[in-house]
């Protein structure tokens, strides 16, 4: 795991925080490890975003805001998208993990628990709903390119799993 | 242009992603089911976006003012140079699992050599990728079993697709001139060298899928080439019709 911590401008993180992902609201840039680097050089703050994947459409609107929320801070600010390394679900933070589950979508496991799955192994996708590991999956994509499409066995509320990815 | 079998190898690539995906959107809001007319949206929405990555990086290599978006939608049907297989129509469903799984076969081999490429942009695409394409041939394989090993029409169907697709997958081993020298610089992929696993893992799937495999030695080829089948240039009005309708409309 990579940590971006050092490359981060404490005087930045709190005008990141308040950008959320346009597709789940409730989890911030920051949270979803999507921010690379933020850095002040001569006045101009420079931010590296990395998609979660190619097709996102969500990057395009996350540099926008980005953007304009800088300009609020009084900031002229410049978006690069980089592609290395290549984002993984590990970066999302632990408060990030907790928010995804209070809105309804769980959290992305292990690339293996992804594979129990196909291969009808163990069950290990907790339905957020009622927290039952009897859950099965409906199909691996889903309503967004990040997610996978899940049903509860047990209350049998459908539900979307955040897809590991690394 | 000084780069010219950089830009003309970028092409290849991403020429294959950017018509299969075209392909696929064709799907949205008409797949046999719901969770299957999404999956083939998602799959065509990660191609896109693979191919904007490289349609960029081409576009600077170009540097003659042509953005991303000129490459991908105001080429002449010979300046694509897609392989015929990504081409061919959706007809049913078991024609799009058996092409989408053909080429993501291919795809996923390729870019496990293109993400030891000493071009460090092109590592990068391959590297972010190849994640996608994995859960793609993931999402292929298992049609082609639960089709293959299901029930008599869907048995015989998914073996037509086969066999009517199978003339098309030879090509993806030939090697264009860019090739070559992307090859000789360290660049490219040796695409020659990929036939043995590509076979060997294909031919492992249908065995699952109680599927024969075709004995023909008959294969089609010119795509790479910029020589298409009919079905292409349906396929690009299609796809150019905004841009040519409305030139350098945005939206």
């Amino acid at each position: 795991m990579t940590t971006t911590e050092e490359h981060i401008n404490p005087k930045l993180v709190s005008i990141l925080e308040s950008i959320s992902d346009p597709e789940i609201p409730v989890l911030s840039i920051m949270d979803m490890g999507v921010v690379r680097s933020a850095v002040i050089e001569n006045d101009i703050v420079k931010i590296e975003i990395t998609p979660t994947y190619s097709g996102c459409p969500a990057m395009d609107v996350i540099g926008d805001d980005i953007k304009r929320a800088m300009q609020k801070a009084g900031y002229k600010a410049e978006v690069d998208l980089i592609l290395h390394p290549a984002w993984t679900t590990d970066w999302i933070t632990p408060r990030g993990r907790k928010a995804l589950e209070d809105y309804g979508i769980a959290a992305p496991l292990d690339a293996e628990a992804d594979k129990s799955v196909l291969l009808e192994g163990k069950q290990l996708v907790k339905c957020p709903q009622c927290g039952s590991k009897n859950t099965k999956m409906v199909s691996q994509f889903g309503s967004t390119a990040c997610k996978a499409q899940f049903q509860c066995e047990d209350c049998q509320e459908p539900f979307d799993y955040f897809k590991c990815l690394k | 242009m000084k780069n010219k079998n950089l830009y003309n190898y970028i092409l290849g690539i991403a020429d294959n992603s950017l018509i299969l995906g075209q392909r696929l959107g064709e799907l949205c809001g008409h797949g046999p089911s719901l969770e299957t007319d999404i999956a083939c949206t998602n799959m065509s929405l990660d191609l896109l976006g693979q191919v904007r990555s490289y349609y960029q990086y081409a576009a600077k290599i170009a540097g003659d003012g042509r953005t991303e978006d000129d490459i991908a939608m105001l080429r002449k049907e010979r300046e694509y140079f897609n392989v015929l297989l990504v081409e061919q129509p959706n007809t049913d469903f078991g024609y799009t699992m058996a092409r989408q799984f053909l080429f993501d076969v291919y795809h996923f081999l390729m870019l496990t050599e293109l993400e030891k490429s000493t071009d460090l942009n092109l590592s990068a695409i391959a590297k972010k990728s190849i994640k996608e394409v994995s859960y793609h041939k993931r999402f292929s394989s298992d049609w082609i079993k639960r089709l293959g090993d299901g029930t008599e029409e869907s048995h015989s169907r998914i073996q037509t697709a086969i066999n009517d697709l199978w003339t098309y997958t030879d090509e993806l081993f030939h090697q264009t001139e860019a090739d070559k020298a992307m090859v000789a610089e360290g660049v490219g992929v040796d695409v020659t060298k990929l036939k043995d696993a590509y076979y060997e893992e294909v031919n492992a799937v249908l065995e699952e899928a109680t599927l024969s495999v075709p004995e023909s030695k008959y294969f089609q080829k010119g795509g790479k080439q910029g020589i298409h089948t009919e079905h292409m240039g349906y396929l690009l009005a299609d796809l150019q019709y905004m841009q040519r309708t409305y030139p350098n409309m945005e939206w």
